[in-house]
């Protein structure tokens, strides 16, 4: 009888635990399901008043004028921009510095680079935006004899340092994944090292490479501090680097603050909220399909 | 002869090519060793006693930065009570009790699209979520809870490569043992795995620490010189302080700022250097 009870309160012990710990593990479903409802839910007003085309098409964001106006086309272009500026400054530093390290470098020289790398990483953004604010800025204006600095070149390419730990380390995995096999025969065909890294082991691991591309570029369009201290915050439609743009994650910032809560202003914020982590969302989905087909 | 011209060329080519690729790499650390020494340079003289330990006054112009650096503090302890316990244990579920299924597969591409999610969504999430449905208001526990989501993808990546780490040896004589398979992952391998998970929390804590997007409508104070009475008071932090220096506040001194920046810098290469060296620790001990 008692060693019955024991028996039971056993087994029970071990159901709580198990559902313990399976609820744990399920945290990261239970959490981008909780994102998506509340993006959703807050941005419900503005979908349900405001026009869906006039939002979509439109070339205006001014939100505080009458009537207001909530284009996303301004925003959208900015963090295009910007986003296309730094992957393509980002691209040949991260994959470079990626093959440099894989393949070529000495071990002591890997071991000094990697933790450098893992230092830019951590550098808080809004430390890289101050630094891009009152030195970059200058540059750029004296370079290019303009009016204001601050403009969408010098956010991408702050972003752009900002985006190669990831582009790095990725790449370098997919790299490291190569199978030393490949490069011994191709030394064995009597190609050189370089040749060896560039025609055999960096198309072996082209589609981890790639993948790091899209996590590098997620990155870029999601940061904001950055961006929302360096590109100058003005949201008009343009399509040059030179110019003044503002992002879709700058406007979440700059002007959650003075919305009235509840309100339309309010929910346009979440509105376009809900597109950036969509774009992101999507971006991500399509480089883990990569990083598993490098495996 | 022809061939070692041939040779020649070949090695040229590839002594090209390595410098490019040399000077990719030398452009990246440059980078960083010039934001740093760039840092300590403008900032260093502002790094004085008084700076360290008084409270802001006279609206930011005058005094110094204590209670944001005890602001900061607070948040980050705030964010490692919630996201420690529940990274770890959603580690341990993936590495010990998954099976090779459907569910596990979505919970990996879950945890992938979650470390991708940007910082200012977290924000408005924890706005929405924490701030208003919860009704925390914007506070230090608000905050605290939306830091921890945000770094709970790097607890439990690097949570499950150290449970990965412990041989599966150890699992099996502990169950042979006669230890229950809970009883195993408490005193067995999460002792085992200890100085990659620490290392995992001090890397997500140190990126919690330098988080402006995320406390902006959650927990920042634009000025709250005094000490927070609980945790349902707002803070002041160390990046929110710096970006409101250096864009809202016209005649903030330079000092002070460039102070800042570097104070947070300082803080987050610590962690930065602590995770370093706890790794390389690990790492050795394991090659004796």
């Amino acid at each position: 009888m008692s060693v019955d009870s024991t028996n039971r309160f056993r087994k029970f012990k071990k159901f709580l635990i198990t559902r313990f710990i399976f609820l744990n593990g399920i945290i990261s479903i239970i959490v981008l399901g909780l994102i998506l409802t509340f993006l959703v839910y807050n941005s419900f007003k503005f979908f349900s008043s405001y026009p869906i085309f006039d939002f979509l098409g439109g070339k205006e964001w001014y939100p505080t004028s009458e009537p207001e106006k909530f284009g996303l086309l301004p925003l959208l272009t900015g963090s295009a921009l910007v986003s296309f500026g730094a992957i393509i400054i980002a691209i040949p530093l991260g994959i470079g510095t990626a093959i440099y390290i894989g393949e070529l470098a000495p071990r002591t020289v890997r071991e000094v680079i990697k933790p450098i790398i893992e230092i830019l990483a951590s550098i808080p953004s809004v430390v890289i935006g101050f630094i891009g604010m009152t030195l970059l800025s200058g540059i750029i204006k004296d370079t290019f004899q303009l009016n204001t600095g601050l403009t969408a070149l010098t956010g991408s390419i702050m972003l752009a340092f900002m985006s190669l730990p990831t582009i790095i380390s990725i790449s370098e995995d997919a790299i490291n994944a190569v199978p030393n096999t490949y490069r011994f025969a191709s030394t064995a065909l009597g190609a050189t090292k370089w040749q060896t890294a560039y025609k055999t082991v960096v198309p072996a691991a082209s589609s981890g490479i790639l993948a790091a591309t899209m996590l590098g570029l997620g990155r870029v369009i999601g940061e904001t501090m950055t961006v929302l201290m360096v590109t100058g915050n003005s949201p008009r439609l343009v399509f040059s680097l030179l110019q003044p743009v503002r992002t879709i994650t700058g406007t979440i910032a700059a002007e959650m603050g003075e919305t009235v809560q509840g309100g339309l202003h309010y929910s346009a914020l979440f509105a376009i909220g809900l597109i950036l982590f969509l774009i992101t969302f999507f971006i991500n989905f399509i480089a883990d399909k990569y990083v598993n087909k490098s495996r | 002869m022809n061939s070692t011209i041939e040779l020649n060329r070949k090695k040229v080519t590839q002594n090209f090519f390595y410098g490019l690729l040399l000077l990719c790499s030398l452009m990246v650390i440059l980078f960083v060793f010039g934001i740093i020494i760039y840092l300590i340079v403008k900032g260093g003289s502002a790094l004085t006693w008084e700076f360290i330990t008084q409270k802001p006054s006279g609206g930011m112009k005058e005094g110094g930065i204590s209670t944001v650096i005890i602001g900061t503090l607070y948040l980050i302890v705030g964010t490692l009570i919630f996201s420690l316990p529940i990274g770890i244990f959603s580690a341990v579920y993936l590495n010990e009790y998954a099976r090779k299924n459907r569910l596990t597969r979505i919970i990996r591409l879950s945890i992938v699209n979650m470390a991708g999610v940007p910082s200012v969504v977290f924000g408005l999430f924890g706005l929405g979520f924490f701030v208003i449905f919860l009704n925390f208001g914007r506070s230090i526990l608000a905050g605290s809870l939306t830091l921890a989501l945000l770094i709970l993808p790097t607890i439990i990546t690097s949570t499950e490569e150290a449970l990965k780490s412990v041989p599966e040896t150890y699992r099996h004589a502990s169950v042979a043992l006669g230890a229950t398979k809970w009883q195993t992952i408490i005193k067995i391998v999460l002792p085992q795995a200890m100085p990659g998970i620490i290392t995992g929390a001090v890397l997500g804590l140190g990126r919690a620490a330098g988080e402006t997007a995320p406390i902006l409508f959650t927990a920042a104070a634009f000025y709250q010189p005094n000490l927070p009475k609980s945790v349902f008071s707002q803070v002041m932090a160390l990046p929110y302080h710096l970006y409101v220096m250096a864009t809202q506040v016209a005649d903030a001194p330079d000092e002070k700022k460039w102070g800042t920046a570097l104070v947070l810098l300082l803080i987050v290469l610590f962690f930065a250097s602590i995770a370093t060296a706890i790794r390389t620790r690990a790492r050795l001990r394991r090659k004796d």
